[in-house]
């Protein structure tokens, strides 16, 4: 069984009385392990897709089923513990807690969890390792460059091993270099702890690294093709 | 968790320390204001009551009719009875008698030719007999501004700015021309002791204090008053006993066909004392409703836009899966947290604030100087019990339910949507 799979799936959003279709009869499987893109212009319905598939939104029609749930039937708790027990996000502006230290935003997503505090502290410790920042432990977010704030997400994002996580754009905000490291930190962890990574993107650095690559266009999907 | 949010408030001080300091203003300003109200209100009616209405006054039917004019031909004559008789009857009352009256005061030269007079308003009170209550109920030995209390017969006390514009020396004589109870002119030296001043424009102007001996002798009304006032003991005006106590009286002593039978009155319906409290009142009401509902609604708006401020902090929240009941509740909870702090500082410090000008007052004089009403020129602020919860309507609630409003917000709207908000 695919850990997503979506069927005929629809996403209207009603402007102004008419009804706007940004998501098309969207057939997709996603297997575990995967390390793929949803790659498209702006407004073709990547972020859309991302946040249905990251229970942050349901679909107008159509299946999407997510390690097992279907996301269109979920009660808006059942949505946030999947996300909370599952899933992690990465953000194109980070998005760190500013008064916390970059320990405490790691940690906030185990809190949610309700993990005991020595536990907490070992996966913590455990996350600033896979990202390279053991030594900012303390620094507050407005401290950090911006390739590193996005590896503390990445962290944050990874810190409870989930089976999946979200990226939108995750490099748009970032230079060539840093884009570069956090892309191949991200294809290590993917390789080593198995996560799926989906990412959002029309980056042409990011899609060199993809193994899958999903092309939409206008909401609907225009070419799927694997790489060797 | 909670200590986790907890830390992350003190951190944050535009979501702690900002806010609590909003509340804790508008709630200072709510608790000083009200307090200052009700000190004014009860000033008022503790001014009128030292000097004029008492707590109750007794009266004979025909003087009450016309109190505005002290009428001393109807006064109450065999006092003394009287007083015995309220004073075994009533003892949680101090009785006294009272005599107004009006007329000119002549200074004389050393030849007894007039040297300046002007006119005065009299105040005869019991100054000279052992433990006469009048020394404290008028506050004298604090009121007096050179000399000494009357120690004897014929000696007076006069107001201080009066004896100034006249130019009278302490130890002068001077001649009170009035008219007798009978109609008859009335002469009657007197010498003066000391001057006085009660910081009340209307009995600073041209007072005079005798004692009520030397106004009966003066005025020819032996055993005689115009009136004789009652106080409680604690020298707080309660309206309901006042009201018992009155009503008592008047059915055992005082008779419809009788103009020279005894009524008593209370401070509520004396000079129309009664109307101008509730219209007063209503207004202090009134304005304190208007600010109550301004300070709410300024606490308000700004629970709700701190709360909509975080829609970044929320959004973030909502993708790790924290539920949004649990992100609701802990925004109220905030709230909450920050209202009650900064409704217990402002109320503190409303209410340090209120008890300084309790006992200290606040000079208006300057603003009152052609007053004829019997207010205190030192403004006071009375702390009563509201004084110490009327802050925590505008400091607590109002906050709460901005955090509410915000909340329902984030409630209303699908997670994406909030989600999107947060990434522009
Ligand atoms: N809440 C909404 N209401 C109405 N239309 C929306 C809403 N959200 C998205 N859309 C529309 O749906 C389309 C797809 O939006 P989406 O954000 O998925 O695009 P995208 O591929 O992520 O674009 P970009 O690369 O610019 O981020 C757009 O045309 C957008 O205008
Ligand atoms: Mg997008």
């Amino acid at each position: 069984m695919p850990l997503i799979n979506i069927e005929k799936m629809i996403k209207r959003y009603p402007i102004g009385g008419r009804e706007f279709t940004a998501l098309n009869e969207i057939d997709l499987q996603f297997e575990r392990g995967e390390f793929c893109g949803l790659i498209g212009p702006s407004g073709s319905g990547k972020t859309t897709l991302l946040n249905i598939i990251g229970s942050l939104d349901v679909p107008s029609e159509g299946r999407i089923t997510v390690l097992g749930k279907g996301v269109e039937g979920l009660s808006a708790q059942e949505a946030a513990r999947l996300r909370r027990e599952h899933m992690g996000f990465i953000f194109q502006t980070y998005n760190l807690l500013p008064v916390y230290s970059v320990f405490e935003n790691i940690e906030f997503p185990l809190l949610l969890m309700h993990m005991g505090s020595r536990e907490r502290k070992k996966k913590v410790i455990n996350a600033l390792e896979w990202v390279g920042l053991s030594d900012k432990t303390d620094s507050k977010p407005a401290q950090l460059s911006g390739g590193e704030a996005q590896r503390v997400a990445i962290a944050r994002a990874m810190v409870k091993q989930p089976e999946l996580v979200l990226a939108d754009e995750p490099t748009a905000n970032l230079d060539a270099d840093n884009s570069y490291n956090i892309l191949k930190m991200m294809s290590r962890l993917n390789e080593e702890l198995k996560t799926t990574f989906i990412f959002a993107t029309h980056d042409e650095k990011v899609i060199g690294y993809l193994k899958r690559k999903i092309f939409l266009i206008d909401g609907r999907v225009a070419k799927d093709e694997t790489v060797n | 968790m909670i200590k986790f949010l907890i830390k992350g408030l003190i951190r944050d001080r535009s979501r702690s320390l900002f806010p609590v300091l909003i509340v804790a203003a508008g709630v200072f300003l709510m608790v000083f204001l009200y307090s200052w109200m009700q000190g004014v209100m009860g000033d008022m009616v503790s001014s009128n009551a030292q000097f004029n209405t008492g707590h109750v006054k007794i009266m004979t039917r025909a003087y009450e009719e016309l109190a505005q004019q002290r009428p001393n031909d109807l006064a109450i004559l065999g006092v003394n009875k009287v007083l015995e008789q309220m004073r075994n009857s009533e003892e949680k009352m101090i009785w006294t008698p009272r005599t107004h009256f009006g007329g000119l005061l002549d200074i004389p030269d050393e030849n007894g030719e007039t040297r300046t007079q002007g006119p005065v308003m009299g105040l005869a009170v019991d100054l000279l007999s052992q433990n006469s209550p009048e020394i404290k109920i008028l506050n004298l030995t604090k009121a007096l501004v050179k000399g000494k209390l009357p120690q004897q017969k014929n000696e007076i006390l006069i107001s201080e700015e009066f004896a100034q514009e006249l130019g009278i020396q302490l130890g002068a004589q001077a001649t009170l021309i009035s008219s007798t109870m009978n109609g008859a002119m009335a002469t009657h030296n007197f010498t003066i002791a000391g001057t006085v001043c009660f910081g009340i424009t209307a009995m600073d102007k041209g007072a005079i204090i005798v004692g009520i001996k030397d106004i009966q002798a003066a005025l020819d009304m032996p055993d005689g008053a115009g009136e004789i006032v009652g106080y409680s003991k604690n020298m707080l005006y309660d309206e309901r006993a006042m009201k018992e106590l009155t009503q008592n009286f008047n059915e055992n002593y005082s008779r419809a066909d009788d103009e020279f039978s005894p009524v008593m009155v209370s401070l509520r319906e004396q000079n129309g004392l009664a109307e101008y409290l509730d219209v007063a009142r209503s207004r202090v009401n009134v304005i304190i409703f208007i600010f109550l509902l301004a300070m709410s609604i300024v606490l308000w708006n700004s629970g709700l836009m701190n709360n909509l401020r975080r829609y970044g902090e929320i959004g973030v929240r909502l993708a790790m899966g924290e539920p949004k009941g649990s992100l609701y509740r802990y925004m109220i909870y905030e709230s909450i947290f920050i209202g009650f702090i900064g409704s217990i500082l402002g109320t503190l410090l409303g209410l340090a604030i209120s008890y300084y000008f309790q006992y200290r007052g606040f000079d208006m004089g300057y603003l009152m100087k052609s007053s004829t009403m019997l207010i205190s020129n030192v403004m006071r602020a009375r702390v009563t019990e509201t004084s110490y919860v009327i802050g925590f309507v505008p400091g607590l609630f109002a906050p709460t339910l901005g955090a509410i409003m915000a909340g329902i917000g984030i409630y209303r709207r699908q997670t994406a949507q909030l989600f999107k908000e947060l990434e522009v």
